[in-house]
């Protein structure tokens, strides 16, 4: 793992506003998240959150604010933020085996000309083995299934050894096997003291299994613990109409989300 | 064997060979690109859009490739330019630029009476015409091309498989695109003497496009197509020698051969067994 720098090591997001062409997706987000936490960020379809991995890796310009890792702007360290894309943002029958994806992780760490030598390689090697796809390093990417394939990418997002990981939805669409490698993942990535984000819509699990929730519609609605944040009226602001409160206190969240489910918290919302 | 050598006692064979070769095997390394990125119409247009280059150079009674290599590069820019994010479709800006720059060139062409024969020349290629600078020429540019994509290979690699990464790596990205836009051209450019303008975009597709169903990394892919490349361009030249009929031709039909071929046959990919 990198050095960290000396202190203050987090990640500082001040007040920023991203937007496509027209109108902004974010508005005015301001949050801080010490090294090492582990964050769900969580809201309805279209709330802006793979806007908001999108703005933290640089790929979409911030409008107005700014965005510090360790007290640096962004885009001073190089290779500390690595990304896993959505399934579908992949052309996965480009010519590559899993071992050139996961060692394109690598590049960040190495000068321009310079090719994968043998350090990269061993680094690629263990992030396959971590992700137990090792087996599989000289298959095709598009012999893969949905799971496999997504655990090539996190494979690749380890190899970067990043100190900020971004997850777009990593427990949408995969088979059951994936996922539990993916929360394994997660075990690991915490005693290396990586900052985790993750996007889900899975509530119950944001709940669970995070130190603290991100509840996103366009503007950042509340950030903290998730016992805290998972109040009726924060829910109600961030989901509006698609929530359902029962006489028991009960909240139901209809995310019309890709593939369509249902999901309900429950106890934690009194 | 005497049908092999028979052929090669003219100079003016070898000197074709050998550029049909060079520019069989630069235009299918860059073709990798071009059919993984979804560039073909791209490539097409760019070839079109040297013609009123090569025309002004003519007028001006310059070197062709030159005018040629000057045309290609303004345009593989613009074309960088304008799909840079503005408010028309990409495909709908090139296909704009390119019939303009046709257009412009035919009409730049007509102009001059004498220019009937050549004008055949520049649209289907004219391999027995090339000469011994223009060898060097040629050389010199597939050399730059070539040993420029084997330096940015990791850098092609990344932009071309996934821009969430190159922007998370911070590589920059824009400016790499617009150099492969130009290496692009300028193979373009040289694949002009033997195929022309017409049928360029062919033999930056069709030997790659073989070589993706044969292979499954990148590096292999285009050794691959470069193979497929060369030999189309020799077996294309033979064919045309023996048969008499126009060398470019002869080289993208043997090309689309050889693609039949695998597309029908291959073994796991082959559509004649996945009928079954």
């Amino acid at each position: 793992m990198n050095t960290l720098p000396e202190s203050p090591a987090r990640l500082d997001v001040e007040n920023i506003s991203v937007a496509y062409d027209g109108e902004p997706v974010l508005r005015e987000i301001t949050f801080q998240i010490p090294h090492g936490a582990r964050v769900a960020v969580v809201g309805p379809n279209g709330a802006g959150k793979s806007t908001l991995f999108k703005a933290l890796v640089g790929l979409l310009p911030v409008r107005a604010g700014k965005i510090f890792i360790h007290d640096l702007p962004l885009g001073h360290h190089l290779d500390c933020v690595a990304y896993l894309p959505q399934r579908e943002e992949v052309d996965w029958h480009f010519p590559v085996t899993v071992r050139d994806v996961v060692l394109m992780g690598r590049f960040g760490h190495q000068k321009w000309l310079q090719h994968s030598g043998r350090a990269d390689r061993e680094v690629a090697r263990k992030s396959l083995q971590q992700m137990d796809i090792a087996d599989m390093a000289d298959r095709s990417i598009s012999e893969l299934s949905g799971g496999q394939q997504q655990r090539v990418f996190l494979a690749r997002a380890l190899a970067q050894e990043p100190h900020i990981f971004l997850m777009d939805e990593p427990f949408t669409g995969v088979d059951a096997t994936t996922q539990v490698a993916t929360l394994a993942l997660l075990d690991h990535l915490r005693q290396q003291k990586v900052t985790v984000l993750i996007s889900t819509h899975d509530l119950n699990l944001a709940a669970s299994r995070f130190d603290a929730v991100l509840l996103l519609n366009h503007r950042l609605i509340a950030f903290g613990e998730p016992k805290l944040v998972f109040t009726p009226e924060n829910l109600a602001q961030a989901f509006g109409s698609q929530m359902l409160k029962l006489p028991d206190g009960t909240v139901l969240v209809d995310d019309c989300c890709p593939p369509e489910e249902e999901y309900i918290l429950k106890g934690k919302v009194k | 064997m005497n049908w092999l050598f028979q052929p090669l006692q003219y100079e003016f064979m070898i000197r074709g060979l050998l550029a049909s070769v060079m520019v069989g095997i630069l235009c299918a390394v860059m073709g990798t690109y071009v059919v993984l990125r979804g560039m073909t119409f791209l490539g097409d247009a760019m070839a079109h859009a040297i013609l009123p280059g090569v025309a002004i150079a003519f007028l001006l009674h310059g070197n062709l490739l030159v005018g040629a290599i000057i045309a290609a590069v303004i345009v593989a820019l613009s074309i960088g330019l304008i799909s840079k994010g503005s408010t028309i479709k990409e495909d709908t800006a090139i296909g704009i630029l390119f019939a303009a720059a046709l257009s412009l060139g035919v009409a730049l062409i007509s102009s001059i009476q004498t220019y009937a024969v050549d004008l055949s020349h520049i649209l289907f290629g004219n391999v027995l015409g090339v000469s011994v600078s223009d060898l060097w020429l040629t050389g010199g540019l597939g050399l730059l091309v070539l040993a420029s994509v084997a330096l940015l290979f990791k850098q092609f690699l990344v932009i071309s498989f996934d821009p969430i990464l190159a922007a998370t790596l911070r590589l920059p990205a824009e400016l790499l695109r617009n150099v492969m836009l130009v290496l692009l051209a300028l193979t373009v450019v040289v694949s002009l003497q033997t195929v022309g303008v017409g049928l360029a975009a062919a033999m930056l597709i069709t030997p790659a496009a073989t070589a993706y169903l044969l292979t499954r990394r990148l590096w292999p892919m285009m050794l691959v197509s470069a193979t497929i490349g060369a030999v189309s361009s020799l077996a294309g030249l033979y064919l045309s020698y023996y048969f008499n009929i126009v060398s470019g031709s002869a080289i993208v039909l043997t090309a689309t051969a050889i693609f039949l071929v695998v597309f029908l046959f291959h073994p796991r990919k082959g559509i004649l067994w996945k009928r079954r």
